[in-house]
């Protein structure tokens, strides 16, 4: 009798865990036969952190962006080779002079709240954000619009006052409902999907829009939650439990999740960089630099804080952008050689090296760990580099706005427009916290932004690259991989070269 | 007064002194040198080359261990020595005067004891940055307030005994009846709060050291290992397992000492 009422109880264990694992892990993905495509399904994935504002407009956070671009669109749009395309517009011209820019619009776009998108909302969008409106300017990037007119009710113009080649790009700035004021709480667009709810401190949802007009960028999952995790251990118990089915995770994490999840790693065009100021003694010197540069194995710090996911890079570039990329690995400017080094040291007078600090934004941990990575190398060439943690926050105020500071290192977040990433070694930008004047380069940016030519304006952001690497004005150190772990059945992540979660191409596979 | 060594005492001076002669050695020794980093050989396990394995930079865990002693004893320590004469201080002006100079002093201690201890730790380091310095200071001030009631106790129940009274007919000075008359008679109380108080020390500095607060890197505390080896719980466990085991057997130790002191005292 006891026998069997153990066998009973052992059942009804077993059966009930049973139970609780298929609610907690499958109820996700839709059945269906085996690796084939299936729509429909729930993603659950993350984000960093909180976002900082839902309306477009106000907002300022790359991660609140790489969620929010679901939901948004401007005329134009980037696929993931950071190439611009036309989305709410069919078609564009530009006059010979390269100052006025003609766009028709699309006439079969209704906004999530019902409304049909008229000519009317993509005036009144780009008028607000290049303070055409009687308001102040929105976005800084607008500041050479000059004008925004209405030609008939499918066509408007741009006239700007100077001609840029990065204005096409500034147009991925979303079209919004004329006169909507509740963007910051319930957000409209046009896009691929609609917003549903946010709940501070827990998550994002967003449902697919069943009746988006691009039939080629339907999404096939019914819905994305973003939850707001940024604590790495969450993060992989989260995911061993079934309760994520795809997120960003560290390099340490892989180990621990390689059996069960697909891991796959992409460059997320990034830039890390140990700056240094070029202000202050001994940085001033380029043999100095050149020096340092020398004294630093990147393959070694990409092996030891990164765990290998990395690539390595030779001026602030990443490989990602192959378009106007400068590939130096061929000839490769500085190739680890303490000798060299010491070489240059000696010949700049600093035989016994020197003693410098290193201001690390202590919330990054990979920038922390190369830190201690690069200390040890710069030992070996005599110069005493010492660590000093200091909060984000602290960082922003006294290293990147006011430049006050010896050595430091981040990573730079790549943008989509060249321009906008070689702007910041402008003398005259006012965040060039490496203090580099050179009027040779400012020349080569000045000639770069008025060249309409592609071919022609990649060839100067090349010849920029090399500018820099020469000059080795900070030390380019790699483009983190951006790694991803997730369930075998989810499909379809495609990385962009910019902040964008694009939910639209993922699927479940049947099992 | 007859004193004895009794079984925690005996352990408890043994642990102490286990991880003392540890601090001591790697002054002058340590197997490697602790902050040198050989990529190519990390997060190995323990081995006959390295003793207790690599850390995530191929740093030995056994030197950077040693070292890390240095940095646990003194700041036990200096929080202590802090700590004790102020707290003291403040605890006998409070007992031996009593009134308002007693009530200004509690109401104080009070305040403090209110403030949560790691409160005012994250705030001085938010404020003045990340030192040893720094978490000696933000510790002494979390720990003075049981040095303050403990020797303000001891005074108020002495202040009135016959031989102060007699002390006080010689005309001797307050302040030799407060340090030579009364003093030594705590001695035992204060030593039992003093083991407690180096065990709190310890384990609030690894605790400040392992939410990134402590020291800043390359060096070396047992807190700070524990900080480090956090993310790579699953790879290579042994890297939290040896810092925490460090830390228990110094808390343990100092805790053992504190009850053998109180056993004794009786």
């Amino acid at each position: 009798m006891r026998k069997l009422f153990a066998l009973m109880m052992s059942c009804i264990i077993v059966f009930s865990v049973g139970c609780s694992s298929n609610a907690g892990g499958d109820q996700a993905a839709p059945n269906g036969t085996a690796n084939e495509p299936v729509s429909g399904g729930i993603v659950r994935t993350t984000m960093p952190s909180e976002p900082d504002n839902l309306d477009p407009y106000l907002s300022a956070a790359s991660d609140t962006d790489a969620v929010m671009n679901n939901v948004f669109e401007g005329l134009m749009r980037f696929d993931e080779n950071g190439e611009i395309l036309p989305q709410l517009a069919t078609s564009y011209t530009i006059s010979d002079d390269s100052l006025t820019y003609t766009f028709d619009i699309r006439t079969d776009v209704t906004f999530h709240n019902g409304d049909p998108m008229t000519i009317e909302d993509v005036l009144y969008s780009y008028k607000t954000l290049a303070g055409l409106n009687g308001m102040e300017i929105l976005s800084s990037k607008f500041k050479l619009v000059k004008a925004i007119e209405k030609v008939d009710e499918d066509t408007l113009t741009f006239t700007l006052s100077e001609p840029s080649s990065a204005f096409l790009s500034t147009l991925v700035e979303p079209v919004v409902p004329a006169d909507y004021m509740q963007q910051s709480s319930s957000p409209v667009g046009t896009g691929p999907f609609t917003f549903k709810s946010y709940v501070p401190g827990q998550k994002i949802v967003l449902d697919r829009n069943d009746t988006y007009y691009d039939t080629n960028r339907m999404a096939k999952i019914d819905q994305i939650e973003f939850r707001i995790m940024t604590d790495e251990n969450s993060i992989l118990m989260a995911l061993k439990s079934g309760d994520l089915d795809i997120a960003q995770v560290l390099s340490m994490s892989v180990p621990a999740l390689e059996k069960d999840f697909n891991i796959t790693s992409f460059p997320q065009n990034m830039v890390q960089i140990f700056a240094l100021n070029l202000d202050k003694k001994p940085f001033d010197d380029v043999r100095v630099r050149q020096a340092i540069n020398y004294a630093i194995d990147k393959d070694l710090i990409i092996e030891g804080v990164v765990g290998g996911y990395g690539t390595k890079l030779y001026t602030n570039a990443s490989p990602v952008m192959s378009f106007w990329y400068n590939d130096l690995s061929q000839n490769e400017p500085y190739p680890y050689n303490v000798e060299k080094a010491k070489a240059l040291l000696a010949e700049a007078g600093y035989k016994d090296g020197f003693e410098t600090t290193i201001k690390v934004p202590s919330n990054y941990q990979t920038h922390v760990d190369t830190a201690q990575v690069l200390a040890d190398m710069l030992s070996k060439v005599g110069i005493t580099l010492n660590i000093e943690l200091i909060e984000w926050g602290q960082w922003l105020e006294t290293v990147y706005t006011g430049g006050n500071y010896d050595t430091t290192l981040v990573g730079l977040s790549g943008k989509l427009e060249p321009h906008e990433v070689f702007l910041r070694y402008e003398s005259t930008y006012p965040k060039n916290f490496y203090h580099l004047r050179s009027p040779e380069y400012d020349a080569i940016l000045e000639q770069a932004i008025t060249e309409t030519d592609a071919p022609k304006r990649a060839a100067l952001y090349k010849q920029a690259q090399q500018f820099l690497a020469d000059e080795a004005v900070a030390v380019y150190i790699m483009d983190p991989h951006l790694i991803l772990a997730s369930k075998p059945n989810l499909k379809g992540y495609t990385p962009y070269p910019a902040p964008y979660f694009d939910a639209t191409k993922l699927f479940y596979v049947g099992e | 007064m007859k004193r004895k060594l009794n079984f925690e005492l005996i352990v408890g001076l043994s642990l102490i002194g286990f991880v003392s002669l540890i601090a001591i050695i790697s002054l002058f020794y340590t197997p490697y040198d602790p902050n040198a980093m050989d990529i190519a050989n990390k997060l190995k396990p323990p081995s006959t080359v390295h003793l207790l394995g690599t850390d995530q930079f191929g740093r030995d865990v056994l030197s950077r261990m040693m070292v890390g002693s240095q940095v646990v004893l003194l700041v036990g320590f200096s929080t202590v020595l802090i700590s004790l004469i102020i707290g003291g201080l403040l605890g006998i002006l409070a007992g031996f005067y009593g009134g308002i100079v007693d009530t200004l002093i509690m109401k104080l201690i009070e305040i403090k004891m209110a403030f949560p201890g790691t409160l005012l730790a994250l705030m001085l380091i938010a404020i003045w940055g990340p030192s040893v310095s720094m978490i000696i200071l933000a510790l002494s001030i979390m720990n003075m307030p049981r040095f303050t009631r403990v020797v303000r106790s001891g005074y108020l129940q002495y202040k009135n005994a016959t031989f102060v009274e007699a002390a006080q007919v010689l005309g001797l000075s307050n302040t030799r009846i407060m340090l030579i008359h009364i003093l030594p008679n705590l001695s035992s109380s204060i030593y039992v709060t003093a083991a407690l108080a180096f065990a709190s020390a310890i384990l609030s500095e690894a605790g400040l050291s392992y939410l990134g607060l402590g020291l800043q890197p390359p060096l070396a505390s047992w807190g700070k290992m524990l900080n480090e080896a956090q993310p790579y719980m699953i790879q290579s466990p042994f890297l939290a397992i040896i810092p925490g085991i460090m830390i228990t057997l110094i808390v343990l130790g100092f805790n053992l000492l504190a009850d053998g002191l109180r056993k004794n005292r009786v």
